[in-house]
């Protein structure tokens, strides 16, 4: 069971208290109307489904009931870093020196 | 009586004799006796058959890693366990158990044709056997796999125990209580830290335990053990749990360990559980799992008599067992010769030492030949014999060009085999860690580590006491320092140990047909190495894929005396170095785990949460029947003496009908949404538009996901401009506030509103039926109920028996209807008043299968039921709850995709059975042709089916491929036995001008 950190709790939460929320910075289109069919297909169903460095959505449901953004490695499934939802991505350069 | 115990000798309490049986016969053992040692005390080697083979089977090893020594356990009331290592559990007063794997008896075992047949249980034997023909799969293949199949007998009552579970957090978790376990522990425990320390065994010790001749700083093995058990002890900060077994090994340090508590005790505490499943999180963790024997793989190594050298040795020591009188040992490795010198000591005749090695070390030779034994180096086993316990060994000389002399054979009661030691490496593997090969050791050590975890002592690879002490003492003070104490290692002196070395191999060579030789590699599951090489030679290179196909190391022991051993014979077929074979993933659990210790606490009662509404109580009372609605139970029907369900729901149906029924709605969901913004929020969410809908009306509103299916539906009230009243589907209700906050907080968290679920605040009354306001139009206060004041779909707060109430108008079975919200607290009340009322109409408590008929017969959808996540509204006949000038909503962009607009699509309508007695199945494939060729093309399914009374008939309500265009149409519902016709119709059965809302 992960160990997570809940940026508006400031606080480490086992697993238990939070639920998973799929691929994070994927913002809903402001006006879906005047996208295309592909485009919206793409917005609905296409994920990265990344191998390594995956950033995602969790929201603290047992908590706060916040959502929130994470950075998690798919492959060694360890979190990077959590940051407020809102908030942009972090530039790889960060993301190598919090892995450090 | 323990003919073979040596008086004096070992740490079992021999003034403390305890009485215990096997397949029938008492036999007495000591406390601090496994029924293994106790066994062996008596003389009795044979304990079990072999798996595929049923050749007869003793005891291999003294501890976890066995894979023979497999009994029955009955503790009696029930408690029955099978397959429980012989070698770990401890023997007490009146324990009973039995052998496995035979018929008629342990002695005479039919299935031990087998053997004989070993051409037909090949490797790959079940692929290749039963293949063809395929008529023979059903009558004769099955049922031979499932006879054969299973070691052991399940039991076969639920099992009576209970189990405990339990959190828990250190600074440092030592896994392992050897002397590297033990001074890490110590070393961790002084600096202050918070240390847990746990062992698989009933002692702490682990290899100390058999171990009688070194000193530890001038004290002997055992004093300096039990000073330092009595440190750990008195050190407030350290928590020693033994008969703890580490099953896994988890991200972020955590560790479950499955800690047996009443499993070794004649008479557990009435109540005590049997095991206790901890969950530790752990700042560091030492790992000190210590290191396993590999058996020696040569023709007949699988005798009862033939078991590991150290075994032997733990026996002999810390058991006070001598496991023969005429033993004689086998090896390749150094550690085996102490076997035979301690035995030799404690009176056996050892026959011989064989050791393949051609040199071994003058020291080793000196000492064996002062204790008279027979030293045979540069000599192999090449056969064994005895039925059903070994009777003598047939051993070659091999010159150093691989050239076999005469052979000689030795008569023996016991053989004890070493092939050297493989460090355990579980736990470190299932962190992901790397493993290294080390060639010269033949083995996998700890690389590259991913989680805050050390290895140390003998399961590092770092093999004799001295070493052991002086890398777990080390790893403790690390650890300690790392979790922010302070902590310098410990330096230990050893005295009287020996330097051991040893070589490693795969199967030993023979002189004679290989292909005859029953070499065992996996004793558990009868793989040998003629298995292992077939597999190659068919093809198979990796050893993830040999491994399958030969059932190597996929027994219940996991093949911790048989991975390193295949590997070795894999990687000499296929010539490729042992790392390039690949090793196979080990996974939890670490030995095998009792389902009770998982499941803990959760079972029966406790399995599940089961909701309860206010008037749950008074239903129950007043004898409904219930079912589960989600995690709710819901009242089902309401029988009457004499009365089945159809009676029961026919009449509640008629009743309300008639006059007036009452139902317990209080489970569905209900969401508060206040805010200035709370009316542009709803327009987003649901199909339906909201900002026109005025203050004390409601609207039924229908709610997509983003790919335009439905998710969930519900009557909307406006409260007042910025307050709405939500209701959900029982089942919706988490899941619809999730998707809700999710919008708002990340989607358009600019917009000023609050969510809350309200669902258990109210108590949800709804009263039906054409007598509905009369019976409480003089008990509400505050509302106008007039037909005018107070139409079909309005809302008003007022008061009920003095009661706060938020009033609906709405129906759920066509009839006039009301749900009467009070606060949860006065449900009951209020319930029990209004039943006392009704009286005067006939009124009566109708449940959900009565709610679902009379819904049905009016066309109302159950999302989840009539609609699957792939129906539109459209789809679903609810293309009027589409707000078609909204520039957007949740999944409207969705409903324009080419798809979604296909004339084709599955579109719910109603069904009328052509017989009306016939009530079709819920979930029945609707064809247009039956007399189409198999398999037929399904157009469809039956979503709900009910008698109706009130229409002296069936319906049917069903989803069918461009089924509305298809109204009037026939199509046929095939079933076991017949086939059924119905008439495709609306889905409207009943008052399709909608009066009855009135009346």
């Amino acid at each position: 069971m992960l160990v997570i950190r809940c940026p508006y709790c400031e606080a480490e939460r086992p697993e238990v208290e939070f639920a998973y929320g799929g691929e994070a910075h994927i913002a809903r289109p402001a006006d879906p109307s005047t996208l295309t069919d592909e485009q919206w297909k793409d917005h609905l169903f296409i994920r990265t489904n990344a191998r390594g460095t995956h950033f995602e959505r969790w929201r603290h449901v047992h908590g706060c009931g916040r959502f929130f953004n994470a950075v998690r490695d798919t492959v060694s499934d360890k979190f990077v870093t959590t940051y407020k939802a809102g908030l942009p991505r972090p530039t790889e350069a960060e993301l190598e020196g919090m892995r450090k | 009586m323990n003919a073979y115990r040596i008086k004096g000798k070992g740490r079992v309490d021999q003034r403390k004799p305890v009485r215990f049986s096997f397949n029938g016969t008492a036999y007495t053992g000591y406390e601090g006796d496994t029924l293994a040692s106790a066994l062996l005390a008596n003389g009795v080697h044979l304990v079990g058959r072999s798996f595929k083979y049923h050749r007869p089977r003793g005891i291999l090893s003294a501890g976890s890693e066995e894979p023979n020594a497999l009994v029955g356990t009955d503790r009696g009331n029930g408690r029955f366990e099978p397959n429980t290592r012989a070698t770990v559990l401890e023997v007490f007063e009146g324990l009973n158990t039995t052998s496995q794997n035979h018929w008629p008896s342990l002695k005479r075992d039919v299935g031990a044709i087998n053997d004989a047949l070993y051409m037909l249980f090949s490797a790959g034997f079940y692929y290749k056997t039963f293949m063809w023909p395929k008529s023979f799969w059903n009558k004769v293949y099955e049922p031979f796999i499932r006879g054969a199949a299973g070691l052991g007998k399940s039991p076969t009552v639920p099992d009576p125990d209970t189990y405990a579970s339990r959190f828990a957090h250190c600074d440092v978790l030592v896994v392992g209580a050897g002397p590297a376990g033990l001074a890490a522990a110590l070393e961790a425990g002084r600096s202050g830290a918070k240390v847990m320390l746990c062992d698989e065994q009933a002692e702490l010790g682990g290899s100390l335990l058999s171990e009688t001749n070194a000193r530890i700083d001038g004290a002997s093995g055992w004093d300096w053990l039990k000073a330092a058990a009595a440190e750990l002890a008195a050190l407030p900060n350290v928590t020693v749990l033994t008969r703890a077994t580490a099953i896994g090994y988890y991200h972020q340090n955590l560790l479950g360990l499955c800690q047996r508590l009443t499993d070794h005790l004649a008479s557990p505490p009435e109540g005590a559980p049997r095991e206790r499943l901890w969950k530790v999180r752990a700042k560091q963790v030492v790992l000190a799992q210590g290191a396993i024997e590999k058996p020696l793989v040569f023709d007949g190594n699988d005798r009862p008599g033939v078991m590991l050298a150290g075994a032997a040795r733990s026996y002999l020591n810390r058991y006070g067992v001598k496991v023969g009188n005429r033993p004689v040992v086998v090896t390749s490795h150094d550690s085996a010769w102490l076997a035979a010198y301690d035995l030799a000591e404690a009176g056996a005749k050892v026959a011989a030492i064989v050791d393949v090695r051609p040199e071994v070390a003058g020291h080793l030779k000196q000492r064996a030949a002062a204790l008279g034994i027979e030293m045979l180096t540069g000599w192999t086993a090449t056969g064994t014999s005895g039925r059903l316990r070994v009777a003598s060994v047939r051993v070659n000389p091999i010159s150093r060009n691989g050239v076999f002399g005469p052979a000689r054979t030795i008569a023996c009661d016991a053989l004890l085999m070493s092939g050297g030691w493989t460090p355990s490496v579980h736990l470190f593997s299932h962190t992901k860690g790397k493993l290294d090969w080390n060639e010269e050791g033949q083995m996998f050590l700890p690389g590259e580590r991913t989680e805050e975890s050390r290895c140390a002592g003998a399961g590092n690879g770092s093999f004799g006491l001295a070493a052991a002490l002086a890398e777990g003492a080390e790893a403790g003070a690390d650890a300690a320092v790392d979790a922010g104490f302070k902590a310098k290692a410990a330096t230990y002196k050893v005295d009287g140990e020996v330097p051991l070395m040893g070589v490693s191999s795969r199967e030993l060579t023979t002189d004679r047909n290989a292909s005859k030789a029953k070499a065992f590699v996996d004793f558990q599951n009868d793989v040998t190495a003629k298995d292992i090489r077939l597999a190659v030679r068919e093809g198979f290179k990796s050893i993830e894929h040999i491994k399958r196909y030969t059932t190597n190391g996929m027994a219940t022991d996991q093949g911790k005396t048989s991975n390193i051993n295949g590997l070795v014979i894999a990687s000499d077929a296929v010539r490729r170095p042992a790392p390039a074979v690949g090793l196979t993933t080990f996974r939890p659990p670490y030995t095998p785990t009792t389902f009770g210790a998982f499941a803990g606490y959760n079972r029966s009662e406790l399995f599940e949460v089961t909701r309860k509404t206010p008037i749950d109580v008074w239903a129950e009372e007043n004898g409904a029947v219930f079912e589960p609605v989600s995690l709710w139970r819901r009242a089902w029907y309401f029988p009457k003496p004499g009365e089945d369900m159809h009676a029961a729901v026919t009449r509640e149906c008629k009743t309300v009908r008639e006059t007036l029924g009452m139902f317990d709605a209080s489970t569905l969901g209900k969401i508060e949404i206040v805010g200035p913004d709370a009316a542009e929020f709803l327009n987003r969410m649901y199909t339906n538009a909201w900002s026109k809908l005025g203050v004390g009306r409601c609207r039924y509103g229908v709610l997509l996901g983003e790919d335009g299916f439905i998710r969930d539906d519900g009557v909307i009230g406006r409260i007042t401009s910025d307050r709405f009243h939500v209701t959900t589907t029982t089942g919706g209700a988490a899941r619809v506030l999730a998707m809700m906050e999710d919008y708002l907080q990340t989607e358009w968290p600019d917009l000023k509103v609050w969510l809350t679920s309200i669902t258990e605040q109210w108590a949800v009354i709804a009263l039906q039926g054409p007598n509905a306001r009369k019976l409480f139009e003089p008990l509400v206060e505050g509302i106008d109920l007039s037909e005018e004041g107070f139409p079909h779909m309005s809302v008003a707060e007022g008061r009920i028996y003095g009661v706060p109430t938020r009033l609906f108008r709405m129906s759920f079975t066509g009839e006039r209807g009301y749900e009467i919200n009070v606060p949860a607290r006065y449900g009951r009340a209020v319930w029990e008043k209004l039943f006392e009322a009704g009286q005067q109409f006939g009124i009566t408590p109708y449940g959900t299968e009565t709610m679902h008929v009379l819904r049905a017969e009016k066309g109302y959808i159950i999302v989840g039921q009539d609609t699957d996540g792939t129906l539109t509204p459209e789809d679903a006949g609810l293309g009027w709850a589409i707000g078609k000038s909204k520039p957007d909503f949740v999944g409207k962009r969705s409903l324009s995709r080419p798809d979604m607009l296909k004339a084709d699509r599955k579109q719910l309508v109603g069904l009328l059975t052509s017989d009306p007695n016939t009530v079709l199945e819920a979930g029945a494939q609707i064809v247009l042709d039956p007399n189409q060729t198999l398999p037929m093309k399904m157009v469809g399914h039956v979503t709900s089916s009910y008698w109706s009374g009130t229409l002296g008939r069936s319906i049917a309500l069903a989803v069918v491929e461009g089924g509305r265009a298809r109204e009037g149409a026939t199509i046929h519902v095939p079933m076991p036995g017949r086939t059924h016709t119905a008439r495709i119709v609306g889905t409207v059965f009943y008052d399709p001008e909608n009066k009855r809302l009135s009346a």
